[in-house]
C-alpha cells in the first residue's frame, strides 16, 4: 500500500482523554504506541497561557479549541420518516479538535457514576419487580446493563482520579458514610487525591438552604483541583485561580484536569509513543477474512493519503465519530430501529436537563469567582437514590447550585424577566442582575430508546466524501416525567434560598434540537453489554465483531447518569488499556465468548 | 551584540596573539603527551568496544560531559550542526559518530584524546566553545571509558561546516593557538578525583565554570570570578558561590543535588540552558555524585557581591506593577511569590534572581521552559509576554518580583528589555486602541 508507515503494536485513533489514558498505559507496558489525532498539537504556555486563556470572545463565543463543522457535522432529526438536516452553526456538540481533545476544553466536573447507573435493567427489577421493567421496556425504553458493576469500575475510577488530581471530599469510604461528601456515591477505597475546592457565596446559601430542608449537600468532585500536586506519572498541577474560563477554554496555569496539564508531559518523552497530528482517520481497513482489522487509512492536513498498520486498533475519538467510524470501517451491523437488529448506533441518548434561576435583591454573589465544575450538589433525587414505587418514571437528576463563571458577555442575558434586552435599560439591569443572579442545574439521567440510533446521513458527506452521521433523537415520556419532577425539586430550592424573579428552563419542554442544549453530554451509539445482540461492544470494549478493535467514549455508556461523562470514560480507557496490554497481546482473540 | 569598537579591539588582539603564537611556540600549552596513553592504531571506525561495563561508564561520562546538548541537532544523536552564537559569528558543532567521511570515524583513540582534552582536532585547533578546557581534567580512565562508547554510537554521515559562520580573523583555527596560550590550563585534574569528586566533576566533565564564571572580552572564562556568574547566549548563569544575598548561601547540598537531578530544588526550577543541562546531562548524575557536587559548591567562599536595601513599592509604579503582577503572574507564581514547587519558579527566597535580570528578561519576552526529568516530568512553560507588555511594564515587574518578599535588588531598566528584545527578535507590543 502507498504510503504506509511502520507497524505499530496499537493504533490510536484521537488522542483525547481516553486515547491518552490507553496510550500511557500501553507504552509504559511496553508496547509501541501511534496515535492519529484531527486537530493540532495545543500546549498550555503557548496556546492558553492565563494572559490568553480568559479571552472569551476567542474560546468561548468564537469556539477556537472546538472542531469548525466546516470540516465534519452531523445531520440530525426528531423521528424516523423525518428528513435529517445538517447542523450548520454552534450547537451542543463540542468535538475535540486538537491534542487533548475534549479533555482540554471540558468544565471538569469529575463524577463516578452510581452503582445504580451501570445496572439499570437488573436493579429496577429488582426493587420493583420485573412487571415494572417490563412496562418500560413495552413503553419503548431500551434499558441494558453495562456488563460491568461498579465495584469492578471502582480501582479504574480511583487509577483515573489519581491522574486527573480529583478534588472533592469522599462520602462512602468502603461503606461508611460521610456527612460533607455524597453520602449516595458507591464505596470508594480512599479518599480523593486533592481536597475539595472551596465555597463562594452562592454555594454557601445553597448548602445551608438544602441542609435545612434535610438534603445532602455536598462540594461537587471536580478537575480544576485545589491545591497543587503531583500525579503518579510525576507530573505536577497547579493549583486552581477560581478565575471561571474552563469549560471552552484551556487552562493556562496547569490546574484543570485535562491531557495536557496530566499525561501529555510524561508520555510525549516517551520513546515507543508517536503522535501524528493534523491527520485524519478515514476508517479502519479489515483483513481479507473480514473478522480482524490490519490498520487505518488515514488523510494528512495537506491531502496525502497513508496507512498506519498495527495489532490494534483503539478508536478513541468523540463519542459520534467513535460510531462513525466503525460505521465506515464497516465493523459491526448498523442497528435497524423497525427490526431492532444490529447492534452500532444503538442505544443513542442523551443527558435530561433543566434550570433554574433565580435574583436576589441587594446580593453580592461575586460571579467573577468561577470554577468549571465549582458547585454544590446535592443526590438525593438522583439515579435511584429515592424511592421511585409511586412515581411514573425511574431515573433522577443531581440538582447542583453552581458558581461555574462569571464570564461578561455569555451572562450578559442572565437579567431579571421583564427587563429590555438592550440600551441603558440593559446596561443597569446587567450591572445589577450580574450580582444578584443565581442558578441552579438538574442534569438529569436518560434512557435509551428503541427509535434513538445513529447512522449514516443519506445524502449528506464530509470533506472527503464520506457520509456525515445521521442523528435521530427526541425526549422519551419516562425522562420528561423525570426532569419535571426535578424540577419542581428545584424550585422549592431556589424559593427556600429566597431567590426570586424565577426564571425555569426546563429542555424537555419541547422537542430536542441541538442549538438548544444546555449539556454537551451525547451518549451511547457504541455500547458495552455482555450480551452481544443487544450491545457493540463487550465488558472489556472489545469489539464483540472484530476481536482486534477496541472503542472508548461515552459512545459505550447504554444509559446516561445523572452526572458528566468524563471521569466513567477515563476509567472505561484504563480498563480496555489493562485488558490489552495484560491479556490480549499475549492472546489475541475475544476477551469474552460471545 | 558587542559594540563595533569592542569587536575591533578583539580583532586587534586576536590578531597579535596569533602572531605571538606563531612565533613563540608554547610548547606546555600545546604539549599532548598526556595522550600517549591512548592508542594510536585502531580509528573509531574499526574499534569495537566488547567492554560493557566500560561503556556503560564511558556513557555517564558523556552524560556528565553533557556532549549531546551540542552534538546532537535535527541529523540523529551526536551528528552535530548545533549552532553555537558567540561575539565572534555563529559556530555549528561538529560531527562526532564514528563515520568516516563527517564524523570522527577516522580519529584513533589517541587522537580522540588531543581533541576532548587538548583542543586539538583533526581539521585543527578546536574554539573554545567546545569545553576541553574543562575537559583537560578528565582522568585518563575516563577517557578510556568515553571513547569505549563513542565506539556504540550509529555512525551518520552529515558533514558539518564548523567555523564558517565565524568573522575574520575569528575564522582562522591557527589562532586558538595564541587564544590557548594565553587563556587554556593544558594541565589534568591537580587533586584526587576520588577524594575530591564534586571538584572533579564541576570543574571536569560538568564543565559548569563554562557559564558560571564571567568571561572577558575574548571569551576566557575569568579565573579571578570563579562560578561568580556569567552571561551566556541571552541568559545569566547565576552566582554558585557561597554568597547568602545572590548565591547558593542559603542551600544545602542536597538541595542542589535535587535542583542536578530534578530541575527544581523546590523554590527555582531550571530554565533557558541550564533547562538542556540539566534535562540531557545532569539528571543522570547519581546522588552520591550529585551530593559531591553540592558539597562542593557549598564549600565554596562567597563572592563580594553586598546585598542591595529593598525599593520601596508604594510608588505608583510599584502599585501598578503589583497589580500586573497579579493578572498575568500571580496564576501559576503565587499571590505571595511562593511558586508552585516543582514545577514554576518562586520568587520569594530565590537570590538566583536577585543579581543580573538578564535571563528574568529573556524569559519575559521569549518564554521559557523547565526541563523534563524522570522525577519532574511536568517541564512546564513559562509564556512570553512581549506581545502584550511595554518595555517599562517588563521592567517594572520584574522590579517588582525583585524587591517583594523579602528581596531587595536593582531596578530593572526598560533600555535593557528594549535590547533585549530586539537582540532575541522578540515580537513587539501589540498596539492597543485609545479614545
Amino acid at each position: 500500500m502507498a504510503n504506509e508507515r511502520p507497524k505499530a503494536d496499537v493504533v490510536i485513533v484521537g488522542l483525547g482523554w481516553a486515547g491518552s489514558v490507553m496510550a500511557e498505559e500501553l507504552t509504559r507496558a511496553g508496547l509501541n504506541v501511534v496515535a492519529i489525532e484531527r486537530g493540532a498539537w495545543r500546549d498550555t504556555s503557548t496556546d492558553f497561557p492565563p494572559a490568553v486563556d480568559p479571552d472569551e470572545l476567542r474560546w468561548h463565543t468564537r469556539r477556537e479549541l472546538l472542531q469548525p463543522m466546516s470540516v465534519e457535522t452531523t445531520t440530525f432529526r426528531n423521528k424516523t420518516g423525518q428528513t435529517a438536516a445538517p447542523v450548520r452553526n454552534w450547537n451542543a456538540f463540542q468535538f475535540g479538535w486538537n491534542v487533548g481533545g475534549a479533555g482540554t476544553h471540558w468544565a471538569g466536573m469529575s463524577w463516578r457514576f452510581l452503582p445504580w447507573d451501570f445496572e439499570v435493567a437488573t436493579q429496577t427489577a429488582e426493587r420493583y419487580g420485573q412487571e415494572r421493567l417490563d412496562s418500560l421496556m413495552a413503553e419503548g425504553l431500551q434499558l441494558q446493563d453495562w456488563g460491568v458493576t461498579y465495584e469492578e469500575m471502582a480501582p479504574y475510577y480511583d487509577r483515573f482520579e489519581r491522574i486527573a488530581g480529583t478534588s472533592g471530599k469522599a462520602g462512602n469510604l468502603n461503606g461508611e458514610r460521610i456527612k460533607g461528601g455524597n453520602v449516595f456515591e458507591g464505596p470508594r477505597e480512599r479518599d480523593y487525591p486533592t481536597p475539595e475546592l472551596k465555597d463562594t457565596n452562592w454555594m454557601r446559601m445553597y448548602r445551608e438552604t438544602t441542609e435545612g430542608m434535610g438534603y445532602n449537600p455536598f462540594t461537587i468532585p471536580a478537575g480544576n483541583i485545589s491545591q497543587s500536586y503531583v500525579n503518579p506519572l510525576g507530573v505536577t498541577m497547579g493549583p486552581c485561580t477560581y478565575c471561571g474560563f474552563c469549560d471552552f477554554h484551556g487552562c493556562g496555569n496547569f490546574s484543570k484536569s485535562s491531557p495536557q496539564a496530566c499525561i501529555l508531559p510524561a508520555l510525549m518523552r516517551r520513546p515507543n509513543f508517536t503522535v501524528l497530528t493534523e491527520t485524519e482517520v478515514l476508517h479502519a481497513v479489515k483483513h481479507e477474512d473480514g473478522k480482524t482489522v490490519k490498520g487505518v487509512q488515514f488523510v494528512t492536513r495537506d491531502g496525502e493519503e497513508g496507512f498506519q498498520p498495527a495489532d490494534v486498533v483503539c478508536i478513541t475519538a468523540y463519542q459520534m465519530d467513535n460510531v462513525r467510524l466503525m460505521l465506515l470501517s464497516g465493523i459491526g451491523e448498523q442497528y435497524d430501529p423497525t427490526t431492532m437488529r444490529g447492534t452500532i448506533g444503538r442505544n443513542y441518548n442523551y443527558q435530561t436537563c433543566s434550570s433554574v434561576t433565580g435574583f436576589f435583591s441587594g446580593a453580592k454573589m461575586n460571579p467573577f469567582i468561577g470554577g468549571g465544575a465549582l458547585g454544590v450538589q446535592i443526590d438525593d433525587y438522583n439515579g435511584d437514590n429515592f424511592d421511585h414505587a409511586d412515581l411514573d418514571f425511574i431515573g433522577g437528576a443531581g440538582i447542583m447550585g453552581y458558581s461555574t463563571n462569571g464570564r461578561p458577555i455569555a451572562n450578559m442575558n442572565g437579567i431579571r424577566p421583564g427587563n429590555k434586552r438592550w440600551g441603558s435599560e440593559w446596561k443597569e439591569a446587567y450591572a445589577r442582575d450580574y450580582q444578584e443572579v443565581a442558578n441552579i442545574f438538574c442534569q438529569g439521567t436518560s434512557m435509551p430508546t428503541r427509535d434513538a440510533y445513529l447512522s449514516l446521513d443519506p445524502t449528506y458527506k464530509d470533506r472527503h466524501g464520506q457520509p456525515l452521521l445521521r442523528l435521530t433523537f427526541d425526549w422519551n415520556r419516562n425522562d420528561k416525567s423525570m426532569i419535571d419532577y426535578a424540577t419542581e425539586k428545584a424550585i422549592e430550592i431556589m424559593k427556600e434560598a429566597g431567590g426570586e424573579d424565577l426564571m425555569v428552563d426546563n429542555q424537555a419542554e419541547a422537542a430536542w434540537n441541538p442549538y438548544k442544549q444546555h449539556s454537551s453530554h451525547t451518549i451511547g451509539g457504541l455500547v458495552m453489554g455482555s450480551d452481544p445482540s443487544t450491545s457493540a461492544l463487550n465488558p472489556y470494549l472489545q469489539s464483540w465483531d472484530c476481536h482486534n478493535m477496541f472503542s472508548v467514549g461515552a459512545s459505550a455508556f447504554p444509559n446516561n447518569g445523572g452526572y458528566n461523562p468524563t471521569l466513567t470514560v477515563g476509567a472505561l480507557a484504563v480498563r480496555a488499556a489493562r485488558a490489552i496490554h495484560e491479556t490480549y497481546i499475549n492472546n489475541p482473540g475475544p476477551l469474552v465468548e460471545a | 551584540m558587542a559594540s563595533i569598537k569592542k569587536i575591533g579591539a578583539g580583532v586587534l588582539g586576536v590578531a597579535v596573539i596569533a602572531a605571538a603564537g606563531a612565533g613563540v611556540w608554547a610548547y606546555q600549552t600545546l604539549n599532548t603527551s598526556r595522550s600517549a596513553v591512548a592508542d594510536d592504531t585502531l580509528t573509531l571506525a574499526e574499534f569495537t568496544s566488547e567492554d560493557q561495563d566500560a561503556i556503560a561508564r564511558g556513557e555517564y561520562v558523556m552524560r556528565a560531559g553533557d556532549c549531546v546538548a551540542c552534538h546532537t541537532r535535527g541529523a540523529g544523536a551526536f551528528a552535530g550542526g548545533y549552532e553555537i552564537a558567540t561575539p565572534f559569528g555563529t559556530l555549528v558543532s561538529s560531527n562526532i559518530t564514528p563515520d568516516v567521511e563527517t564524523g570522527i570515524g577516522a580519529m584513533t583513540e589517541r587522537d580522540f584524546f588531543n581533541a576532548v582534552r587538548h583542543g586539538q582536532g583533526s581539521e585543527g585547533m578546536l574554539y573554545p566553545a567546545m569545553p576541553y578546557t574543562a575537559y583537560a581534567k578528565l582522568t585518563d580512565q575516563d577517557m578510556h571509558d568515553l571513547w569505549d562508547y563513542m565506539s556504540t554510537v550509529e555512525p551518520v554521515s552529515n558533514p558539518i561546516d564548523e567555523n564558517g559562520g565565524m568573522r575574520f580573523p575569528y575564522n582562522q583555527r591557527l589562532a586558538m593557538a595564541g587564544w590557548n596560550m594565553l587563556f587554556f590550563d593544558n594541565a589534568g585534574f591537580d587533586g584526587d578525583p576520588e577524594a575530591e569528586r564534586g571538584r572533579y566533576l564541576v570543574d571536569g566533565a560538568g564543565h559548569c565554570s563554562a557559564c558560571h564564571s564571567p568571561r572577558n572580552e575574548l571569551g576566557a572564562e575569568m579565573a579571578s570570578a570563579y562560578l561568580e556568574g556569567g552571561v551566556v547566549d541571552g541568559w545569566y548563569a547565576p552566582d554558585l558561590t557561597q554568597n547568602p544575598h545572590v548565591g547558593l548561601g542559603g542551600s544545602t547540598a542536597e538541595e542542589i543535588a535535587d535542583y542536578l537531578r530534578t530541575g527544581s530544588d523546590g523554590t527555582s526550577v531550571a530554565a533557558g540552558p541550564m533547562a538542556e543541562a540539566v534535562e540531557h546531562s545532569l539528571q543522570y548524575l547519581t546522588q552520591e555524585d550529585a551530593l559531591a557536587v553540592g558539597s562542593y559548591l557549598t564549600s565554596l567562599d562567597a563572592s563580594d557581591v553586598a546585598p542591595v536595601a529593598p525599593l520601596s513599592l508604594e510608588t505608583a509604579e510599584m502599585q501598578r506593577a503589583a497589580d500586573d503582577y497579579e493578572v498575568n503572574c500571580s496564576a501559576c507564581h503565587g499571590l505571595a511569590g511562593e511558586g508552585i514547587t516543582g514545577m514554576v519558579p518562586a520568587f520569594a527566597g530565590n537570590t538566583a534572581m536577585l543579581s543580573n535580570p538578564t535571563g528574568m528578561i529573556h524569559a519575559m519576552l521569549k518564554g521559557a521552559r523547565a526541563p523534563h526529568t524522570g522525577v519532574l516530568q511536568t517541564a512546564a512553560g513559562m509564556p512570553s509576554f512581549a506581545w502584550k507588555m511595554s518595555d517599562a511594564q517588563v521592567a517594572e515587574i520584574l522590579t517588582y518580583v525583585r524587591n517583594n518578599w523579602g528581596n531587595g535588588a536593582a531596578a530593572v531598566d526598560p533600555a535593557a528589555v528594549a535590547q533585549m528584545r530586539e537582540d532575541l527578535g522578540a515580537r513587539e507590543k501589540i498596539g492597543t486602541p485609545t479614545n
